[in-house]
C-alpha cells in the first residue's frame, strides 16, 4: 500500500493552495515567461503559467515550499493546462512531456526535503490534470448542438500523454480537477486506466469536479449524484469538489457527496466568492471557521484551497484540521 | 469500506437512476431504435433530429427511465448516427436527463457511443457469441468506459432456448466478468431471452417458463446481478390480436417481476392492466405461459378467434355516419375519402347556400382544412390524401357548371403553382403526388407535364402569373438540368421562388449547384408533407424573413458541405487499374451461353409477372416506408398500406384482364473479352468487334486488400486467352400507361393516374428479374439447377447481375446509347431514349448481365479528372462533355 494510502487513514490531509494567485505577485513580464531558451519563440508567452517549470523554476519551487511550510501534505503540480490540447494556444504541444516532468520533479524534490526533515509528516506531490479548454460533451456552437470542438479520443490521447509525463516525473497520486464537463473527467480517467495496465502499476487517483452555480449541477448538467455514478468506476482515492464557490456555497454538495459515496473525500473551495473587481477577499480567518464547520460534521479527508487562496489560509485550515479526526466511511442507507 | 450502496446497479443521465429491490420494475424507452420503429428510422434517415428527438422527449415525458437509443440499419452510417444522436441529445437537458442504453450488434457503433455520454451508461449487449477473447475485451472497454452491461444469453453453440442452457452461460459470463474482468457485479445485466409461445411448435412451450425459471436461478445465484428483457416477443404468435397480446404482456411482466427481472423494455400502449383482464382470458394466457395444459395453446387459439372479430365494424356501422349533419358528412367523406355520396351531399349543400361557390370556400375547403391538419401532424398518410383530393376534385367538377352560370364567382386559390419535370425526364410520379397534395391544399396547379424545356417553364411562368416554380426529375442528368433552369430563370430577371424535388435531388445539391445561381429564394422538398409547410411559408404576406432564413440556411450548408472534413483520397486511375478485382481466369467458371445472339418477346403475357413484383419500391413510392410484406401489419401505416395494397391489387387485375398494359422485351448475349482494362469487346458470330461498353472505375484509396473495381474487371481479359461472355437486355411494361392516367385524370382521379404509373414501374422491374432468372436457366444457362423462392430472386441471392447505366455501378447513362444501338431497341420493341437518355416509356429498364461467379454490385463513387479525362478520350467525345454527362460522380 502506498503511504498516502495508509495516511489518509490515520488523519486529515491537507491539500495546497492557489498556485496562480502566488505567482501573481511576482509580475512576471513577457521576458520573464520567455527566459532565455524562449527568446525568440514566435508566439506571445505571458500568461502560460505551466511554463514558469522550466523558465523560472525557482519560483514554482518557492511557492511550493512556502504552501509545506503552512503545513500541507500534498501540493499540486503547476500542470493544470499541461495537455496538448491547451498548450496550443502557445503552439508549444511539443513541450507537454517536459513541461510536466519536470513540474513533478521540482515539486518532488521539496517534498522528498520536507519528508526528511519530518519522517512524521510526509509529504506529498499529486499531479494536477486540469479540465483544458475543451469541453467533449457540449457545442460551441448554439446553432450547432450535434457539434464538438474535441472528441474523446483526442482528450484521451492527450490526456495519456501528461500522465504519462507526470507519473515519469515521479508524482505520488493523480488529481484530475476542476471538472466542469464530467466526459472530459471520463477520458482522463480512461487514459489513467491504460497507463495504469500498461505500466502494471497503481497509482492512486483524485477526482475533483467542479458546481459552477447555485443550480448545484456541473457546467455539463449534472448533479452531485449524477457527476458521482458517472467516475466511479475507476477505484478512487477521492472524490470531491473545488474551485467556482466559496467554503460556505459549497457545503450542501459536500453533504450530499459525503452521503454518496464510499470513496474518501476532498474540497478545496475558493476563499469565497470574487467581489466586484474579480478578487477572492475571504480573510484566512474566516475561511478557517467555514471549514471547521465542516470538519465537526465529519464530512472531509482531504481539505485544501483554490482560487485565492494563499499559505495563510492554508495555514490557518492546517491549524483547525489537525484537531479533528477524519471523515469516516459510512453510508446513510 | 462499506459495500451495501454500491452494490445497487447505479446510472446516470444528468441525475442519477439507482435500482434498489424498493424501484420494482425499471423501464426501458425504445421508440428511439430504428430496427423497433419506422418512423425514428424514417426521421433519422431524413436527417429530421428535431423531430427524432421529439420521439426521445416524449419517451422521457411518458415515464422511460432509460432511454434504448439504436441506429443498427443497413443504409444508415451507425457510428455517424449514434454520435450525432447522442450528441444531440447532450444538449437537451429535459431528454438528457435520464441514463442512455446504446444498443448496437456492432462494437463501433457501441464504442462510438460510450464516446459521447457524459453518464453512466448502458451497453446492450456483448455476448460469448464470438468466443471468450473476444467477450473479455469488450467488457473491459465497458469497465473502463464507465459503462453498466446487457449480456445476452447467447454463446459459441448459440442462444440459449432451454433453462439449462440459459443458466449455463449466464454463469459462465457472470464468472468472466467477476472473476476476470473485475466488472462490477452490480453492473452487469443479464437478458436471458424471452422467446415467443403458443407458437403451435412442441419445442416453445416452455419458453415463458424457462426464462421465469432462469431469472430465479440468475437472482437467487448470481450475487448482484440484474435481468432483463424484451417483453412483446413473447406474444409474437398473435400480431394483429392486440387484446390477447396486451393480456400476454401483462401476465407475462407481473410473473417475470415475480421471479426477479427488475428492468425490461416494454411499449407501454400495449400492456393491458393485470387486474383488468378478462379472467377467461387470463387463464387462458397463464396455462400457455406456465405449460399448464396440454392444450392450452388451442385454447388460447380458440378464444383469440373470439376476441379478434370484436373490432371489426359492420356495415351498418360503416354507414352511421350518414345520419350526420351535412358537414360532418362532407367533412367525413373527405377524410376518408368516400366518393360514393359525395355528389349528393354537394348538391344539399349548394340548395342551402347563396352561391355555389360557397359549398366549394365553405364546406369542401373546412373538410380539406381538417385533411391538411390530419395530414400535417402525421394522422394522416399520402395515399388517404390523394384519395380525398379526387373526392375533393368530384365535388368541385359537379358544382364548375353552376358556378359558371352564375358568372359572378370565381374560386379563389390561396396561390399559383407551376409544375414541371425537367427537359429530358420523363419520371412525374412525385411531382404528381405534389401537385394533388398542393392541390388540396387550395393551390391552383399549372402543371406543364414531363420533358418541359426550361423556355416553356419561364414563359409560362410569365404568362400564368405564377407565385412558385417547381421542378421534378429522377435521373441525374435532370440535376444539371435544373441547375441550368435556374440560371436562365436569373437571366430573365425571374423572382419567383424555385422548389426542387425528385429521387436523385438533394438538400446538398440544391445548396451547392443551384441556390447559388438564382437571386430569388430555392428550396429542396424531399417530401409531399413539406411541400405544404415550404409553399405556405412563402407565400404568407411578410415572407422576407423565411426567405432571409431560408437564404442563411442553404449558405451555411453549402459552406459546411464544401468543407466537410471527411476528404477522400484518390488514386490515379493507372494506379486504381493495378488494383483491379482479380479472378484467377485459369480457374473461374465460364459458361457459354445456349443461345447467342439477340431475341426478342414481342407480345409477353404480362400476367406471368405478377408473383416477381417487388412491392416495397411501391409502398415507398407513396410514403409509406417499411418492407412487404412486414409493412401491411405495421404499427403505424399498416392499415393504410393495406388499403393502398388492395387498391393496387384491384388496378392490377384490370390491367390483367383488360390487357391494359404490353409487355415487350429485347435482349442479347455476346461473346466478350476486356481490354485496356476498362473497356469490354462484344465479337459478332464472325469474331468481329460489335460493339464496346466503356465501363468507370473505382478511384477512392480503398482499405488494404479492398480492389478498385469497374465492371470490366469481371469479364476475361482478352490476353487470358479466354472467350468469355456479356448480356444486354432493355424491357418496357409501359406501352399504355400514359393513356390510362390521361383517362383517369380526366375523371378527376388522380388517384388511380398516380396509381397505373407507379404499378408499371414495377412490373418493368418485375420483368427484367423475370427476364434475369430467365436468362441463367435457360438463355445463358450457367445457373441452370437455379431454384429460388420469388423472395430470394427480389433479394437477390442468385448468381450475376444485371447493372444498369444511371445506377451506382455504371452512373455514364451514355451507355444506353451504345446498348440500343446493340440491340436496334428501338426499331426492335419501341422504346426510346430521351434527351438526357432518360427511357420512353418511363416504366422501363435496361442494363447488361454479367455471369461471373464472383461479380457483384458495388457504387462507384467519385472519380478525379484523370479518369475523365481517359474516358473522354475513349468515347470519343471533348472533356467538357463527358463531365456533364458524369458530373454526379466527379470528386470535388
Amino acid at each position: 500500500m502506498s503511504d498516502i494510502k495508509k495516511e489518509i487513514e490515520k488523519r486529515i490531509l491537507v491539500l495546497d493552495g492557489a498556485m496562480g494567485t502566488m505567482l501573481q505577485q511576482y509580475n512576471f513580464t513577457e521576458e520573464d515567461f520567455r527566459g532565455g531558451r524562449f527568446k525568440e519563440y514566435p508566439s506571445p508567452l505571458k500568461g502560460n503559467n505551466d511554463l514558469l517549470s522550466i523558465t523560472q523554476p525557482q519560483a514554482i519551487a518557492d511557492v511550493h515550499r512556502k504552501y509545506f511550510e503552512a503545513g500541507a501534505d500534498i501540493v499540486e503540480t503547476n500542470t493544470f493546462s499541461g495537455t496538448s490540447i491547451a498548450m496550443a494556444d502557445y503552439n508549444m504541444e511539443h513541450l507537454v512531456y517536459e513541461l510536466n516532468y519536470e513540474s513533478a520533479k521540482i515539486a518532488k524534490k521539496i517534498a522528498e526535503e520536507f519528508t526528511i526533515k519530518n519522517p512524521n509528516k510526509p509529504r506529498f506531490v499529486a499531479g494536477s490534470i486540469g479540465p483544458t479548454n475543451r469541453t467533449a460533451s457540449l457545442s460551441p456552437d448554439v446553432n450547432r448542438p450535434e457539434y464538438r470542438a474535441i472528441t474523446f479520443e483526442e482528450l484521451r490521447v492527450a490526456y495519456k500523454e501528461q500522465v504519462e509525463a507526470l507519473i515519469d516525473g515521479g508524482v505520488d497520486v493523480l488529481l484530475v480537477e476542476t471538472i466542469f464537463d464530467t466526459l472530459n473527467a471520463k477520458a482522463a480517467l480512461f487514459a489513467i486506466e491504460e497507463v495504469k495496465e500498461e505500466r502494471q502499476i497503481d497509482i492512486p487517483i483524485m477526482v475533483s469536479g467542479t458546481i459552477t452555480d447555485a443550480s448545484g449541477r456541473t457546467l455539463s448538467g449534472q448533479t452531485v449524484e449524477a457527476f458521482l455514478a458517472s467516475i466511479s468506476h475507476v477505484p478512487l482515492l477521492s472524490v470531491g469538489f473545488n474551485c467556482a464557490l466559496g467554503a460556505e456555497q459549497l457545503k450542501p454538495y459536500l453533504q450530499r457527496l459525503s452521503n454518496t459515496t464510499d470513496f474518501h473525500t476532498s474540497a478545496h473551495p475558493n476563499a469565497g466568492l470574487p467581489n466586484a473587481f474579480g478578487e477572492y477577499d475571504q480573510t484566512p480567518e474566516q475561511m478557517q471557521q467555514l471549514i471547521e464547520d465542516y470538519l465537526q460534521d465529519g464530512l472531509i479527508n482531504i481539505i485544501g484551497g483554490c482560487c485565492g487562496t494563499s499559505p495563510a489560509h492554508i495555514k490557518a485550515i492546517e491549524e483547525v484540521a489537525r484537531n479533528y479526526k477524519p471523515r469516516e466511511i459510512t453510508l446513510n442507507v | 469500506m462499506s459495500e451495501i450502496k454500491l452494490k445497487y446497479l447505479t446510472l446516470s443521465g444528468l441525475e442519477p437512476l439507482v435500482v434498489t429491490p424498493e424501484s420494482n420494475f425499471i423501464n426501458v424507452g425504445e421508440r428511439t431504435n430504428v430496427t423497433g420503429s419506422r418512423k425514428f428510422l424514417r426521421l433519422i434517415k431524413e436527417e429530421k433530429y428535431n423531430e427524432a428527438l421529439d420521439v426521445a422527449r416524449h419517451q422521457v415525458e411518458g415515464g422511460a427511465q432509460i432511454l434504448d437509443v439504436n441506429m443498427d440499419e443497413g443504409m444508415l452510417d451507425g457510428v455517424d448516427a449514434m454520435t450525432t444522436f447522442l450528441n444531440l441529445i447532450a444538449s437537451e437537458p429535459d431528454i438528457a436527463r435520464i441514463p442512455i442504453m446504446i444498443d448496437s450488434s456492432k462494437w463501433e457503433i457501441i464504442e462510438a457511443g460510450l464516446q459521447v455520454v457524459q453518464g453512466k451508461c448502458v451497453v446492450n449487449s456483448i455476448s460469448l457469441k464470438e468466443g471468450e477473447a473476444e467477450f473479455i475485451r469488450q467488457a473491459k472497454l465497458v469497465k473502463r468506459y464507465g459503462a453498466a452491461v446487457i449480456v445476452m444469453a447467447f454463446d459459441e453453440e448459440g442462444q440459449a432456448d432451454t433453462y439449462e442452457r440459459r443458466i449455463e452461460i449466464c454463469e459462465r459470463s457472470y464468472n468472466i466478468l467477476v472473476n476476470v474482468v473485475k466488472f462490477p457485479p452490480q453492473d452487469i445485466i443479464f437478458d436471458p431471452n424471452i422467446f415467443p409461445v403458443a407458437t403451435g411448435m412442441e419445442e416453445h412451450r416452455k419458453n415463458a417458463l424457462d426464462f421465469f425459471y432462469a431469472t430465479r436461478w440468475i437472482r437467487e445465484n448470481l450475487p448482484y446481478a440484474n435481468v432483463s428483457g424484451g417483453v412483446s416477443n413473447v406474444s409474437f404468435s398473435f400480431r394483429g390480436n392486440n387484446t390477447v397480446r396486451e393480456a400476454m404482456h401483462s401476465s407475462f411482466l407481473f410473473h417475470a417481476i415475480k421471479n426477479g427481472m427488475n428492468l425490461g423494455i416494454v411499449n407501454p400502449t400495449m400492456l393491458e392492466v393485470y387486474d383488468e383482464i378478462d379472467k377467461e382470458l387470463l387463464e387462458c394466457v397463464e396455462d400457455v405461459l406456465f405449460d399448464r395444459r396440454d392444450d392450452a395453446t388451442e385454447r388460447l387459439l380458440d378464444f383469440a378467434e373470439t376476441v379478434k372479430g370484436q373490432k371489426k365494424e359492420t356495415t351498418e356501422q360503416i354507414l352511421e355516419w350518414r345520419n350526420d349533419a351535412l358537414q360532418d358528412r362532407i367533412t367525413h367523406a373527405l377524410v376518408k375519402g368516400i366518393d360514393a355520396f359525395i355528389i349528393e351531399d354537394v348538391e344539399e349543400a349548394r340548395l342551402v347556400s347563396e352561391k355555389p361557390i360557397e359549398v366549394i370556400e365553405g364546406h369542401l375547403m373546412i373538410g380539406m382544412n381538417v385533411v391538411g391538419d390530419l395530414f400535417g401532424s402525421g394522422k394522416m398518410f399520402l395515399p388517404q390524401v390523394v384519395k380525398s383530393a379526387r373526392v375533393m376534385k368530384k365535388a368541385v367538377a359537379y358544382l364548375q357548371p353552376f358556378i359558371e352560370a352564375e358568372k359572378d364567382g370565381k374560386q379563389e386559390f390561396s396561390g399559383k403553382i407551376l409544375m414541371a419535370t425537367v427537359k429530358g425526364d420523363v419520371h412525374d410520379i412525385g411531382k404528381n403526388i405534389v401537385s394533388v397534395v398542393l392541390g388540396c391544399n387550395n393551390y391552383e396547379i399549372v402543371d406543364l407535364g414531363v420533358m418541359v424545356p426550361p423556355e416553356k417553364i419561364i414563359e409560362t411562368a410569365i404568362k400564368e402569373k405564377v407565385d412558385i416554380i417547381g421542378l421534378s426529375g429522377l435521373i441525374t442528368p435532370s440535376l444539371d438540368e435544373m441547375a441550368y433552369v435556374s440560371k436562365e430563370m436569373e437571366k430573365k430577371n425571374l423572382n419567383i421562388p424555385l422548389i426542387i424535388g425528385g429521387a436523385t435531388t438533394s438538400r446538398a445539391h440544391t445548396s451547392v449547384k443551384i441556390a447559388p445561381n438564382y437571386s430569388d429564394t430555392v428550396v429542396h422538398i424531399n417530401d409531399a408533407s413539406r411541400a405544404v409547410t415550404v409553399v405556405g411559408n412563402l407565400l404568407q404576406k411578410d415572407n422576407n424573413i423565411y426567405k432571409e432564413q431560408i437564404r442563411e440556411e442553404y449558405d451555411k450548408f453549402r459552406e459546411q458541405f464544401l468543407k466537410r472534413g471527411r476528404k477522400k483520397e484518390f488514386l490515379s486511375i493507372e494506379e486504381a487499374q493495378k488494383n483491379k478485382f482479380k479472378i484467377d481466369w485459369n480457374s473461374t467458371e465460364i459458361v457459354e451461353p445456349k443461345q447467342l445472339g439477340i431475341q426478342i418477346l414481342e407480345d409477353f403475357n404480362i400476367t406471368l409477372l405478377e408473383d416477381y413484383i417487388d412491392w416495397s419500391p411501391f409502398f415507398r413510392s407513396w410514403d409509406l416506408h417499411g418492407k412487404y410484406p412486414q409493412i401491411l401489419k405495421d404499427e403505424v401505416v399498416g392499415n393504410q398500406a393495406l388499403e393502398l395494397f388492395k387498391d393496387a391489387q384491384e388496378l392490377l387485375k384490370r390491367i390483367f384482364d383488360e390487357k391494359l398494359l404490353k409487355a415487350k422485351a429485347v435482349f442479347g448475349l455476346f461473346p466478350a473479352n476486356t481490354i485496356n482494362d476498362d473497356d469490354v469487346e462484344l465479337y459478332n458470330k464472325f469474331g468481329n468487334i460489335e460493339s464496346t461498353f466503356l465501363t468507370l472505375r473505382q478511384q477512392s484509396r480503398k482499405a488494404e486488400g479492398k480492389p478498385n473495381i469497374a465492371l470490366a474487371d469481371f469479364i476475361a481479359p482478352k490476353e487470358s486467352g479466354k472467350q468469355d461472355y456479356i448480356g444486354a437486355f432493355c424491357v418496357s411494361t409501359g406501352f399504355g400507361t400514359e393513356k390510362l392516367a390521361k383517362e383517369f385524370e380526366e375523371n378527376h382521379d388522380d388517384y388511380n393516374a398516380i396509381m397505373i404509373k407507379a404499378l408499371a414501374d414495377r412490373l418493368a422491374e418485375a420483368f427484367a428479374e423475370y427476364l434475369h432468372k430467365e436468362v441463367r436457366t435457360k438463355y445463358w444457362s450457367y445457373a441452370s439447377n437455379e431454384n429460388l423462392s420469388n423472395e430470394e430472386l427480389i433479394k437477390e441471392h442468385y448468381k450475376g447481375i444485371r447493372p444498369a447505366p444511371g445506377y451506382p455501378a455504371c452512373p455514364d447513362h451514355l451507355e444506353k446509347q451504345t446498348i440500343w444501338k446493340l440491340l436496334n431497341v428501338k426499331e426492335n420493341i419501341g422504346v426510346e431514349l430521351t434527351d438526357s437518355l432518360a427511357m420512353w416509356p418511363a416504366a422501363s429498364v435496361s442494363g447488361y448481365y454479367f455471369g461471373n461467379p464472383e461479380v457483384r454490385y458495388f457504387g462507384l463513387g467519385k472519380i478525379t479528372e484523370d479518369q475523365v479525362k481517359n474516358y473522354a478520350r475513349r468515347r470519343g467525345i471533348s472533356t467538357e462533355e463527358a463531365k456533364k454527362w458524369l458530373n454526379p460522380n466527379i470528386a470535388d
